[in-house]
């Protein structure tokens, strides 16, 4: 199967190291992969809080491109960052129920000179790996497995919440699986969902620090090795302000934080800068 | 003394049903998709879900409870609405299927178009700035978004983040320039029609 896929904004800055190691993965794995031309943002969040019918207008023009390059027939756009990822499924969703909403995005994506259809499926990198591709099909890949590595999963909020199509809305588990697979031990916790503050660390950072505070500590208590995550957004928060936080609670933090996609390619034997693994603030010294 | 206290109270403390805006529910709960949010039995899930209720003046529950009840200018001037991050816990956790998220946004949406929102509060200015930056170049870069946003609110509280910049630009994670849209045009003239000011 052949997959388009929409990096989005975070995966062509902070959080290139998801965009190089989700590449190297999948063309490894034999996955076509081919980029969507002249995406524009999705959104995220904020566009949604000030103007709602541009906001999805936004979000579809996306949907739109990759019928316009994906040819006929359903198309498979893959969203590797979270935000992204529900921005583009709830526009899509959305649309499909309002007949008002809908006529109103169409009109706007005339004006742009796109027409969208409603064909596009949109797919996380975690649901193609899992469902599509599988996990025996990802096991006889690994090269090096990762042995006595505790592996904790955060999934980040928008990952199954607030539409779920491949996973528990309230337990997921397809990251833990896939940690298992490369042969780590993936750590059971509660925080798999737990908000890491979004762009709060920024805006009111007491409490977007405290917020990745909780998550980093009981991510400690459980003695993780690494944290695996799915979000640029988390991984910036979680990994980038460990200094900061170490400091205001006086307790010594330094996890590694890594894109599940990074420990994959690890555990496949492949190289480590084109993995990314020289962006992390912290290294993973236990991989 | 005492009937000075007694003069001023009873308005600060109580509200006056000709304060009230009785549509103001409808209203919201057609921006937000026909939610059913006369349909909340006061439960409090949401709140006791919210990773941020800690934080709030008026928790998810209470929110949507002077909603339906009309607070309009108590709800749209506060701070409250603009701590959810979007999480969608609510929404999820909520017995009635009530989409509480979609909520919260249709107040952040109305309380901008009336201009009321709490202005010099970070939250709204960090969404102004994405606003601004996504309308302009069809992409958010993290570095134009993040100058536009401390130009707007406090340029020197830029200065404790100077640790985690210099970092991210050692491991090339700080992209000034970014690869630019081609069909900008297009995409400016798509927006023209539903913008706001």
């Amino acid at each position: 199967m052949k997959y388009l896929y929409y990096p989005g904004c975070s995966l062509k800055s902070s959080g290139r190291a998801y965009e190089e190691s989700m590449l190297l993965v999948f063309r490894h794995l034999g996955i076509e992969i081919q980029e969507l031309q002249d995406w524009n943002c999705c959104g995220a969040t904020n566009y949604m809080a000030i103007n709602e019918k541009s906001a999805l207008s936004v979000t579809t023009r996306n949907l739109a491109l990759a019928e316009e390059q994906g040819g006929p027939g359903e198309i498979n756009l893959i969203a590797p960052c979270n935000a992204c990822y529900m921005g583009l499924l709830k526009a899509k969703t959305y649309l499909e129920s309002e007949q008002m909403l809908r006529d109103t995005v169409m009109e706007k994506l005339i004006s742009a000179g796109l027409k969208y259809e409603g064909r596009v499926n949109v797919l996380h990198p975690l649901d193609v790996l899992v469902n599509k591709f599988g996990l025996e099909n990802i096991k006889e890949t690994v090269t090096k497995p990762l042995t006595n590595l505790n592996v904790v999963s955060y999934y980040g909020c928008q990952v199954v919440r607030p539409i779920t199509i491949f996973d528990d809305v309230a337990d997921p588990v397809t990251m833990d699986q896939i940690a298992m697979t490369l042969g780590a031990t993936a750590v059971d916790w509660s925080m798999k969902l737990r908000c890491c503050g979004g762009s709060m660390t920024s805006t009111i950072s007491d409490v977007g620090l405290r917020l990745n505070y909780l998550l980093l500590k009981e991510a400690k208590r459980k003695n993780a090795d690494v944290i695996i995550t799915a979000c640029p957004l988390c991984q910036f928060n979680l990994e980038c302000f460990q200094g900061k936080i170490s400091r205001m609670y006086h307790d010594k933090i330094n996890i590694p934080v890594m894109f599940f996609t990074q420990l994959m390619g690890l555990a496949m034997g492949l190289d480590k800068k084109a993995l990314g693994i020289h962006r992390l603030f912290v290294q993973p010294q236990k991989v | 003394m005492s009937s000075k206290i007694n003069n001023k109270m009873p308005t600060l403390m109580i509200k006056r049903e000709a304060d009230l805006d009785k549509d103001f529910g409808k209203r919201i709960a057609k921006l937000a998709h026909g939610e059913k949010l006369y349909g909340c039995i006061q439960c409090g899930n949401c709140s006791s879900t919210c990773p941020l209720s800690p934080y709030m003046d008026y928790t998810p529950r209470k929110i949507i409870a002077m909603v339906k009840a009309g607070f309009r200018d108590d709800v749209l001037s506060n701070r409250t609405i603009w701590l959810c991050a979007s999480c969608y816990s609510c929404t999820v956790e909520c017995p009635k299927g009530i989409k509480i998220t979609d909520i919260m946004y249709a107040l952040k949406r109305e309380a901008i178009l009336n201009k009321i929102y709490p202005k010099r509060f970070t939250i709204p200015a960090m969404s102004r700035s994405f606003y601004d930056t996504v309308k302009h170049n069809g992409r958010s870069n993290e570095v134009a978004l993040l100058m536009k946003y401390y130009l707007r609110t406090n340029i020197f509280s830029a200065l404790s983040y100077v640790g985690v910049g210099l970092k991210l630009f050692r491991t090339g994670r700080l992209v000034i320039f970014e690869k630019k849209m081609k069909r900008i045009h297009e995409f400016k003239k798509m927006l023209l029609s539903s913008e706001i000011k």
